[in-house]
């Protein structure tokens, strides 16, 4: 199992309530899973679990076999970096940086993704400009990001996520701001990316209809038996 | 990861030139204060190079030294020829220059002396004193001009000029009846030489000839004295002071025992260097209150690039939600935010250093005319390179405030900021 939870209880610093307290949760290898989940079901909590940013109070969160608690803040940074690719919402990109920049990102704080990058084509460089190529990003590689489209960015950052071929990929709610019929291109090449590169799928959204696509669909509030309270991040 | 600091600094250009540029300021201000002060004591401490004592009636040293060496304030009393006559033949003494003042000419000083003057003055760092036009006065009615006389009155050689009784506002009567010409004009010294037109002792008491109660007479208004040019002249009755260059060092002190003790009147010697830092001393309070000031608007200019770079933090959440992502550590974020703002610190320590060389170069000429002040281009001194390490150093406890602030957003936010 690349992700597994067992009993994870988090409460926010200050609040009286858990905001996530799931009994159990996977993810395998290579899957493709539609996490549903409406704003108030411990989404962010959980997505900051799981990339190690925040340590349950109780359970075990395991990540490749890896008890994430057993890890100090640093090396959570850094296993964050190794295994998990990120995409947000939107506003993915640092607007200060090259389309390419952009992308390089994630090895520059990931020894492994930089090394399976060029052992994948040759340099990091060249892995990049292969995604984008994937992505049909080629003819704005020299754009400002601010003179990308949403969904252009979109694409970009989940270049970013892939490079370097990580495990598992966290995607939070990715295509909400792309109109419905980007949408379901936009997953289409989520997929064959993360295919490509034998990456994991978890993604996160409030939109039902994504879950089609995915080889398994879960409702968050099914897993988490405190859905009802109001998330606090 | 510097990479992606500068690139982020580029993008807030605007934010940051203004951050720098109040840094620069602030720095420009502080290190400007501290140049002017050290440049302006070096200046004053050039002008009586290479003269052991002065001497002059007895007063306070700070006021013989302003009066007799800087034109400023009067003599309270002369030293009676005969004295000087005395004094200056000691064995110790190498040589000595005799200074009359009193007089002016449209407000620069008129000083009487030797030819001794221009062989023995020195400043700077054991400067003589150079000719730009002319030769020394030789004549009772020859005149040698400070550098900027001549260029403010835009005087030439052979153009006659006409002294006025006496110095300041109240200077009314003039010694019209006896023109002085223009025979020599020395280069600029940075010093009050160059504000000053310097004649013969034989000239002065020519001119006051007949001025005994204070205002021309009939001899003198008539012009019967300055009929005869080449009159046979009465050594002065007195001298304002005179400078003492000693043949040894040494013999400072025991020379400068014999004039305090000088019986027939009552006379003081001081060495410049002393009288100058009792000068100092007067001048403390307000070179201390200027670096006080200077102090506080480098603390302003650091806060206002606190207040811009706290404020900026808010909407960079979403940068460091990126980063942290892709991996950044905590720290890194830490460390992205305090390099950021020593960066910032640093380009405006460099840039206000930048600006005060510029300054300098652009206003150096000014300082020399208008105030005499001889400024070198130098290298910082010990003080500056202080004052620019305190700067960063305060720009370093400025910098961990927003630093600890992206680090503890960060921490909290994570991938989620708000």
């Amino acid at each position: 199992m690349l992700i597994e939870l067992a009993d994870v209880q988090f409460t926010w610093r200050g609040a009286k309530h858990a905001t996530l307290d799931m009994p159990q949760f996977s993810l395998a290898a290579g899957e493709r899973l539609f996490l549903h989940g409406p704003s108030g079901s411990g989404k962010s909590t959980l997505l900051s679990l799981l990339t190690g940013i925040h340590l349950p109070q109780r359970g075990e969160i395991r990540i490749l076999g890896q008890n994430l608690a057993a890890l100090s803040n640093t090396a959570r940074d850094h296993f964050r970096a190794d295994h998990i690719g990120y995409v947000f919402q939107q506003f993915n990109l640092l607007s200060y940086l090259s389309v390419l920049d952009n992308v390089l990102l994630s090895c520059q704080f990931s020894r492994i993704r930089r090394e399976r990058a060029q052992a994948f084509s040759g340099s990091t460089k060249a892995q990049a400009l292969h995604l984008l190529d994937r992505l049909d990003l080629t003819p704005y590689l020299e754009r400002p990001v601010s003179a990308l489209s949403v969904g252009q960015q979109q694409r970009v950052a989940l270049a970013r996520a892939l490079i370097g071929a990580p495990e598992i990929l966290i995607a939070d709610e990715p295509t909400s701001a792309l109109d419905a019929e980007r949408r379901a291109a936009f997953i289409q090449l989520l997929f064959e990316c993360a295919h490509e590169h034998n990456t994991a799928v978890l993604m996160v959204s409030h939109d039902p209809q994504l879950a089609a696509a995915f080889d398994r669909s879960v409702s968050l509030a099914s897993l988490n038996r405190c859905s009802v309270e109001a998330e606090n991040a | 990861m510097l990479k992606i600091a500068l690139r982020s600094l580029l993008n807030r250009r605007l934010t940051v030139a203004l951050a720098v540029l109040t840094v620069a300021l602030s720095v420009l201000l502080l290190v400007g204060v501290e140049r002017l002060r050290s440049e302006a004591r070096s200046s004053f401490a050039n002008t009586v190079s290479g003269t052991d004592l002065i001497v002059g009636a007895r007063t306070g040293s700070v006021q013989l030294l302003l009066y007799s060496v800087f034109r400023v304030g009067n003599a309270t009393n002369n030293i009676d020829w005969d004295s000087y006559q005395k004094l200056a033949q000691d064995r110790r003494v190498a040589w000595t220059i005799p200074v009359s003042l009193g007089d002016s000419h449209h407000g620069f000083a008129v000083l009487g002396t030797t030819g001794d003057y221009f062989k023995y003055l020195r400043y700077s760092e054991n400067s003589a004193l150079q000719f730009n036009q002319g030769v020394p006065f030789s004549k009772t009615n020859d005149a040698v001009l400070g550098a900027n006389v001549a260029t403010k009155m835009s005087y030439r050689l052979g153009q006659n000029i006409v002294l006025t009784h006496g110095s300041g506002e109240g200077a009314m009567s003039e010694h019209t009846d006896q023109p002085f010409t223009i025979i020599g004009i020395l280069a600029p010294t940075g010093t009050p030489v160059d504000d000053t037109v310097h004649v013969s002792l034989d000239g002065l008491t020519a001119i006051h000839e007949g001025w005994e109660s204070g205002s021309a007479s009939l001899l003198s208004s008539t012009g019967v004295l300055a009929a005869d040019q080449d009159r046979a002249l009465p050594p002065p009755s007195s001298i304002t002071a005179f400078y003492v260059g000693l043949k040894s060092r040494t013999a400072i002190f025991s020379y400068q025992r014999a004039v305090n003790q000088y019986a027939d009147e009552s006379l003081m010697a001081i060495m410049p260097g002393v009288a100058l830092s009792e000068l100092w001393q007067l001048m403390r309070i307000a070179e201390q209150a200027l670096t006080v000031v200077s102090g506080f608007v480098l603390v302003i200019g650091l806060m206002g690039m606190l207040t811009a770079l706290l404020t900026g933090l808010n909407e960079r959440r979403r940068e460091m939600a990126i980063l942290r992502s892709v991996g950044a550590r905590a720290w890194q974020i830490f460390a992205l935010v305090m390099g950021e703002t020593l960066l910032l610190v640093s380009a405006g320590i460099t840039t206000g250093i930048a600006l005060l060389y510029a300054m300098l170069l652009a206003c150096r000429p000014i300082l020399r005319e208008v105030y005499s002040l001889n400024i070198a281009i130098a290298a910082p001194s010990t003080t500056e390179w202080l004052l620019m390490g305190l700067t960063l150093l305060a720009g370093c406890l400025i910098a961990a405030l927003p630093a600890w602030r992206a680090y503890r957003m960060s921490l909290s936010d994570g991938l989620s900021p708000h």
